[in-house]
C-alpha cells in the first residue's frame, strides 16, 4: 500500500491537534541529543505529532542490552542509532525533515552542532555528559529552551517523576534521585514515563505554554 | 544568610566551589544557579555567595 500524502498526513494531525497548535508544532524544530531510552522515545513522540524539523544526534551503536527500554529492533544490532532511528522516524513521520549526526557531542562542537534548532532535548545516560551538556547550553547558547532529565531508574512511583522549570527557558524531568549507578537498572515502563515528560515540555513550549 | 536548595544556611562569604564541597559533590555533575542565572563552571571558585543569595544546585543522576 503506498503511504499517504504530506497532505493527508497534515489533515489527520490538524484534526486531532487542532489547526492553530499544528501550525505551531509543524514550524518548530527541536534537536535530540542522545538515543537511548529517553532520546528515541522522545523522538518518536515528537515525530508522531508531527514536528517539522528533527535533529538526532548520538556516537553509539544500537546493542542488545538496549532493547528493554530503546526503540530499536534486534535486527537492527550493530547499526549506528542515528541510522537506525532515522529509518523508524521516516517510517512514522515520512514528511519530517530529519537530519541526523553519528557524533559524540562535545563543549566544543555544542554551538555548531546545535545552532538551528529552538528547542534541545537532553537525552544522556551519564550523569557527568548531562551536565556537560546543560552547563554549555545555559553558558553559551541562554536564547535555546532545553528540556533534560535526570532520574528515571529502577520502579520507583510513576508520581515521583515530575517536570519542574529550574529557569526560564531551563526544564528538567525526571524524580532527580534514581541513580542507574546505585543499582537500579532502567526499564521502559519508567524511562517512558520520563521521555514522556521531555517530548510534553517540548510540545508546550511550541505551544507557548511555559508554565509546567 | 544564604538559601541553597531551598534550605537558609549560613553560607555567606563562601564560594560555590565551598559549597559543592560541602554537598559531597564535584562540579563534574552539578549545574548551579546563582539568583536564577547559570553560574559559569570556570567561575565556581570565584563567586562568592552574599547574604540574601539564593542558590540552586542541580545535581544529575545516570540514566536515560
Amino acid at each position: 500500500m503506498s503511504i499517504p500524502s504530506r497532505e493527508e498526513m497534515y489533515a489527520a494531525l490538524e484534526e486531532r491537534h487542532g489547526k492553530e497548535l499544528q501550525k505551531k508544532i509543524s514550524a518548530a524544530s527541536a534537536a535530540v541529543c542522545g538515543l537511548g531510552g529517553l532520546g528515541s522515545n522522545i523522538a518518536i513522540a515528537l515525530a508522531r505529532a508531527g514536528i517539522g524539523r528533527l535533529h538526532i544526534l548520538d556516537f553509539d551503536k544500537v546493542d542488545i542490552s538496549n532493547l528493554n527500554r530503546q526503540q530499536y529492533f534486534p535486527e537492527q544490532l550493530g547499526m549506528y542509532k542515528s541510522d537506525a532511528l532515522c529509518d523508524t522516524l521516516r517510517r512514522i513521520a515520512p514528511y519530517c525533515e530529519i537530519r541526523k549526526d553519528c557524533v559524540r557531542l562535545t563543549e566544543e562542537n555544542i554551538p555548531e552542532l546545535l545552532g538551528n534548532e529552538d528547542i534541545i532535548c537532553e537525552a544522556f545516560d551519564k550523569a557527568e555528559h548531562k551536565a556537560m551538556l546543560v552547563n554549555c547550553i545555559l553558558e553559551r547558547m541562554p536564547e535555546k529552551y532545553l528540556v533534560a532529565g535526570s532520574g528515571m531508574a529502577g520502579i520507583g512511583p510513576s508520581n515521583a517523576i515530575t517536570t519542574k522549570r529550574m529557569m526560564k527557558r531551563f526544564y528538567l524531568c525526571g524524580d532527580g534521585t534514581s541513580d542507574v549507578d546505585d543499582g537500579m537498572g532502567l526499564v521502559a515502563s519508567r524511562v517512558l514515563i520520563c521521555a514522556a515528560h521531555q517530548a510534553n515540555a517540548v510540545i508546550r513550549i511550541i505551544a507557548g505554554e511555559f508554565d509546567v | 544568610m544564604v538559601k541553597i536548595n531551598g534550605e537558609m544556611l549560613d553560607k555567606a562569604g563562601c564560594s560555590v566551589t565551598d559549597i559543592l564541597a560541602d554537598m559531597g559533590t564535584s562540579g563534574q555533575r552539578v549545574a548551579v544557579e546563582l539568583n536564577e542565572s547559570i553560574v559559569p563552571k570556570a567561575e565556581y571558585s570565584s563567586t562568592i555567595l552574599k547574604d540574601g543569595d539564593t542558590v540552586e544546585v542541580v545535581r544529575f543522576v545516570g540514566g536515560g
